[in-house]
């Protein structure tokens, strides 16, 4: 990359817009995953007791669905950054990309 | 440490992650089975079958590219299902299913923990890695920093992640095909050195994910039936599946809740398993496969979606391993150990999805679960020697060697040769490790990929501070810790020295060794007031350009 593109790239509004766009997306939903993992952990390690209630009533336990939650929110969360991400920021990464050209 | 932290340990723990067959019944002798003639045509069919894909991925891997990269043109959803397929183990299928027969509800908490390190890298990892990168992460790495030392730290940090990994396969695979084939030990391993050669040297990169794709949607599909038969069998009520495995579990209601965990321990295995997978060459080295950052996204979201759907299939699997099996006279075996006698499943808990596959589809379907639990073994391995062979002939050859100045011919031909090389290093290592206690070699390969790969791979992309001198002396640091404390703490120390106490309390020596990699990764790239330093600091604006827009990235190359 040539000091010219650079320079157009970085002084160019639309580039401070993905860069903050996406790295604001990138971190509140890592930030998310992250509470979801941990706020499982740390009940496993303090309250598993929590985990391992009946649910309504049956032998299936509120630790069964907690974790299947888990499970899909990581997939949910994917599928959240990956629309964003291929649509609105792709779409601004191609006019920066087209703007450096000239 | 009780409970579910102390089955891991026992069992895949040690032996972490995904890929290993670390758990229980593969570490003792296992005794040679009859020899199963169902599992041994249908693996062959497999073995035939991508035998013709190798040879036609053979006729279109050309240039480098096409070797280490199978030319950039792998779509984002075959490169999801290639990445799954690494996840998908024997060890993943087999050992969890296990646990979750032995354990219940843990196991369920264990492949959690697999699942969540996915989300975080297609966040913060994934786009960038793949708008910098060509064919290793270190060309990541040393992206704005000085190649020689920095790629020689990235292929150390790669080479010892495969050289632990490729052990674990061979003496998994040794074991395992004793138990389901009737072949013996070293036949076996001979068998999946001599396949992994082949795949890689004649079909590279394409041969290598191909292998990869087939096998994940065999195991999906053989996974995804047998769950469906285990629902069948209770009219697709989970509850009535638990009533049942609960009345006919030893440990009763207790299958349903997790057990008591060490809080440091659990965090610790938290975050080796989030931030290694982050740092494994095998798996880093899929999202250069892709045409550019838009498929690299696309790729860990079925990625995700395929793995998370594995783990629930894994999940019912091992609570239909209880319901149907448990009962059965048949399927059960009287062993002494320890000097105790205890009856357990044929060949083990591990066994669980293997006989299960027996109960709910007959010999022919058990036949084709072995076959498939092979072929798992078999496409893992030629992944991780593909990725130590571009450690050897992209990192090590054509940049530190020849200075980048290597010609592709003779780059291919160093890394088939490596290819080789580590085939017959893995042969020779899986004889040798067959009577030996390899239950820590995963978990530390994880740890290592956590701690050495992944902090210099994250602070190069994130941290405009970070510095040749920094990266090289923090992720040694976090190697050295990685092991250091490995060797120390009970896998090791206990399990495999014969100490009475470990020197260090805890299995998971992760929440130490990545501290300390960032913490001496910081502090040196700061003190650096060298004029390289500077330099370093002051490309980082181009870097970042490239690494957010793809302006000047590698694309895919045209046939």
């Amino acid at each position: 990359m040539n000091e010219d593109i650079l320079t157009r790239v970085q002084s160019n509004p639309k580039f401070k817009e993905l860069v903050h766009k996406r790295t604001r997306l990138g971190w509140q939903l890592s930030i998310l995953m992250l509470a979801i993992y941990y706020g499982f952990i740390l009940v496993l390690a303090f309250a598993p007791n929590v985990l391992g209630a009946s649910l309504s009533g049956g032998t299936t336990t509120v630790g069964i669905p907690v974790g299947i939650f888990i499970i899909i929110s990581a997939f949910v969360l994917t599928g959240i950054y990956v629309r964003k991400a291929n649509t609105e920021f792709d779409q601004l990464n191609q006019q920066i990309v087209e703007d450096a050209k000239q | 440490m009780k409970s579910w932290m102390k089955t891991l340990c026992a069992t895949a723990l040690t032996g972490l992650p995904a890929l290993a067959l670390a758990a229980g019944a593969f570490e003792g002798d296992v005794t040679k089975q009859a020899t199963n003639w169902h599992a041994i045509i249908m693996f062959f069919l497999f073995v035939a079958f991508t035998m013709g894909i190798t040879y036609w991925a053979s006729r279109r891997t050309r240039s480098a590219s096409d070797f280490y990269t199978a030319g950039g043109g792998i779509t984002g959803f075959q490169n999801g299902l290639a990445i799954a397929g690494d996840y998908m183990s024997a060890a993943s299928f087999l050992g969890i299913s296990a646990m979750v027969f032995d354990k219940g509800y843990d196991g369920l908490i264990y492949s959690i923990g697999f699942l969540v390190g996915w989300p975080v890298i297609l966040f913060l990892v994934a786009e960038r890695l793949r708008n910098l990168g060509k064919f290793t992460f270190a060309d990541v790495a040393s992206y704005r920093l000085q190649q020689t030392p920095v790629r020689t730290f990235a292929a150390t940090g790669t080479l010892v992640v495969v050289a632990l990994y490729l052990i674990a396969q061979m003496v998994g695979a040794g074991k395992l095909i004793q138990l389901l084939f009737g072949m013996s030990y070293s036949s076996a391993v001979i068998l999946v050195g001599v396949l992994m050669v082949m795949y890689v040297t004649f079909g590279g990169m394409l041969a290598t994910t191909w292998v990869q794709i087939i096998k994940a949607i065999i195991l999906l599909g053989g996974a995804s039936f047998m769950a469906f038969m285990v629902l069948a069998t209770v009219g697709f009520s989970p509850e009535m599946m638990f009533q049942k495995a609960v009345a006919i579990h030893a440990k009763g209601a207790e299958i349903m809740a997790p057990g008591k965990a060490d809080p440091i321990d659990s965090i610790s295995l938290g975050l080796a398993l989030m931030f290694g997978t982050a740092g494994l060459p095998h798996i880093l080295m899929r999202f250069f496969t892709v045409s550019d950052a838009k498929e690299a996204r696309k790729s860990v979201f079925y990625a995700t979606g395929f793995i998370g759907y594995f783990y629930i299939l894994t999940f019912i699997i091992g609570f239909g391993a209880i319901m149907l099996l448990l009962e059965q006279p048949s399927m059960m075996e009287t062993v002494v150990k320890n000097g105790k006698e205890v009856t357990q499943l044929i060949g083990g808990s591990n066994m669980a999805a293997i006989h299960l596959a027996n109960a709910v589809g007959g010999d022919l379907f058990l036949g084709f679960i072995s076959a498939v639990a092979f072929a798992t073994i078999l496409a893992v391995v030629a992944g991780l020697a593909l990725s130590g062979a571009s450690a050897v002939s992209h990192d090590l050859y054509a940049s530190v060697i020849k200075k980048g100045k290597a010609n592709e011919a003779d780059e291919i031909r160093v890394s088939k040769i490596t290819t080789v090389v580590l085939g017959v290093v893995a042969i020779l290592l899986g004889l040798l490790f067959e009577k030996q206690n390899i239950a820590f070699m995963v978990g530390l390969a994880f740890s290592i990929a956590a701690s050495a790969n992944f902090p210099v791979l994250f602070l190069s992309m994130f941290w405009k501070g970070l510095t040749t001198r920094g990266a090289v002396v923090g992720g040694f640091i976090g190697l050295i810790s990685a092991v250091a404390l490995i060797v120390m703490g009970p896998a090791v120390w206990v399990d495999v020295l014969k100490n009475e106490t470990a020197l260090f309390p805890y299995k998971n020596p992760a929440i130490f060794s990545i501290t300390l990699a960032f913490v001496f990764t910081w502090l040196i790239s700061v003190l650096d007031k060298s004029k390289s330093a500077v330099e370093e600091k002051a490309k980082f604006e181009a870097q970042f350009v490239r690494s957010m827009t793809g302006i000047g990235a590698a694309g895919a190359s045209k046939h």
